[in-house]
């Protein structure tokens, strides 16, 4: 029988074999997939992020964890999609207009995932009515903006624009990050959450969740 | 000095520290042998991957001017201002590490290895930079050749939207030196593609004019103060 713990300790090392390997034993052994899932691979994540945060590991520790928690994930999706299980929010989230940097973006993406959300990532280069356009087709609840140019900046303003635009200013929060971007930008420009790492960027989505 | 610089991938191969420190890890710091072994393995596809290559345009300091001043959206003093007319030489550079190390990026997000994805863009990263000092030193040795170089002369590069030189800058800089002879372009967002590209000016002339404080008012926003850094580098 495989337990919970172990497989949160397999993605805390980062060991992805392991974890596919547990989770498929776990699913024989009738545990329900939301406990592995809350249990076995967020419970790992969540002790990998505190870690980070601590500065006790470093980045490609916590994206070899979030790469054994993936493993896990693509076991349990069907099983989580057949038991109806709610993610903590639906995130949509990409690159503004313009700006064609995608890494910070996929981090706070991995991390997301990896905490439980359900995140669609709409790439790179994203007009704003794409943000919004998806945030209402798909009933998300946040939308996070990544920009890495002084130049791409106000697009994060028209997306803001945009939410107002079409009415849905308190229903769908939007967050910002990236090199350039300030907490003082974000509050300039009506933006609801400032994120200045992927870490931080979790534990404000988080936050705006729990708002709403 | 006019033309098209070629490279060896070889060349442009980041130090480990390099790259770690682009992942947030200190120079000298301890890290595990799996992340050791990430980072070997990302310079080993860079290395595989990478096709540097750069364009250099010399340029007189009446042209420079029309250049620096772009959209008109630089900050009112700036150290490239201040240094560029006390310049003996300037050239206008740019510089790329091609398409693929992106494609390898986005190949290895796409099957889930993250951590590799990741320190292969911090491996570019370096790369791209250590690429356009190569330049600079292309540019310096072009120099020597020609005998336009003393013990007191410093040789240093800028870049638009670093110290208050605005990104916009970057137009007039790629149509006086064409980088799209090496397949490097400029959106309208003033964004290099490919993204692990390198462009500026490099200016030479008596070393301690690049010696600037870093009080210009821009300075407080600046992390890095990378520029002492740079300019130590250059009187040693």
């Amino acid at each position: 029988m495989a337990g919970l713990a172990e497989i949160s300790e397999a993605v805390i090392r980062g060991d992805d074999e392991q974890v596919d390997r547990l989770t498929k034993q776990a699913i024989a052994d009738e545990i329900s997939a939301k406990n592995i899932l809350d249990d076995g691979l967020i419970a790992g994540m969540g002790t990998v992020g505190e870690r980070f945060k601590a500065h006790e590991i470093f980045l490609p520790d916590v994206l070899m964890a979030a790469k054994a928690m993936y493993a896990g994930m693509d076991n349990l999706r069907p099983l989580l999609i057949k038991e109806g299980v709610p993610s903590l929010g639906k995130i949509v989230i990409g690159t503004v207009q313009g700006d064609l940097h995608d890494i910070g973006k996929n981090l706070v993406a991995i991390m997301l995932k990896g905490a439980g959300f359900d995140v669609i990532d709409l790439g790179n280069d994203v007009a704003p009515e794409s943000f919004v356009e998806t945030a209402k087709e798909h009933g998300a609840s946040i939308i996070g903006m990544s920009a890495l140019l002084t130049t791409t900046m106000p697009v994060m303003k028209s997306v803001v624009e945009c939410v107002e635009k079409e009415g849905l200013a308190g229903k769908v929060r939007t967050i910002v990050g990236g090199a350039p971007v300030s907490k003082d930008f974000a509050a300039q420009i009506g933006a609801d959450a400032y994120g200045f790492d992927a870490a931080n960027a979790v534990d404000r989505v988080k936050c705006l969740i729990s708002e709403n | 000095m006019t033309g098209i610089l070629q490279f060896m991938p070889a060349e442009v191969l980041p130090s480990r520290d390099a790259v770690l420190e682009n992942q947030g890890i200190a120079p000298g710091t301890v890290v595990t042998k799996e992340i050791d072994a990430l980072c070997r393995t990302a310079i080993d596809v860079l290395e595989a991957t990478a096709v540097p290559v750069g364009v250099m345009e010399e340029i007189s300091e009446d042209d420079f001017r029309g250049i620096y001043d772009g959209e008109g959206r630089n900050e009112p003093r700036t150290p490239v201002a201040d240094v560029y007319m006390q310049a003996d030489h300037l050239a206008l550079f740019a510089v790329t590490l091609g398409k693929q190390p992106e494609a390898e990026i986005a190949k290895r997000f796409q099957s889930n290895d993250f951590a590799l994805a990741s320190m292969l863009d911090a491996a570019a990263s370096a790369a791209a930079d250590r690429l356009a000092g190569l330049a600079e030193h292309r540019y310096e040795r072009n120099l020597r050749e020609r005998g336009c170089v003393t013990e007191t002369t410093g040789v240093l590069r800028y870049s638009p939207g670093y110290c208050g030189w605005d990104i916009s800058g970057q137009k007039r800089l790629f149509a006086f030196v064409h980088p799209d002879r090496i397949g490097l372009i400029l959106r309208d967002s003033f964004l290099m593609e490919p993204l692990k590209s390198v462009s500026g000016l490099i200016i030479a002339g008596l070393r301690n004019i690049h010696d600037r404080p870093d009080t210009y008012p821009f300075c407080d926003r600046c992390e890095t103060h990378g520029c002492r850094k740079r300019f130590r580098a250059l009187t040693k």
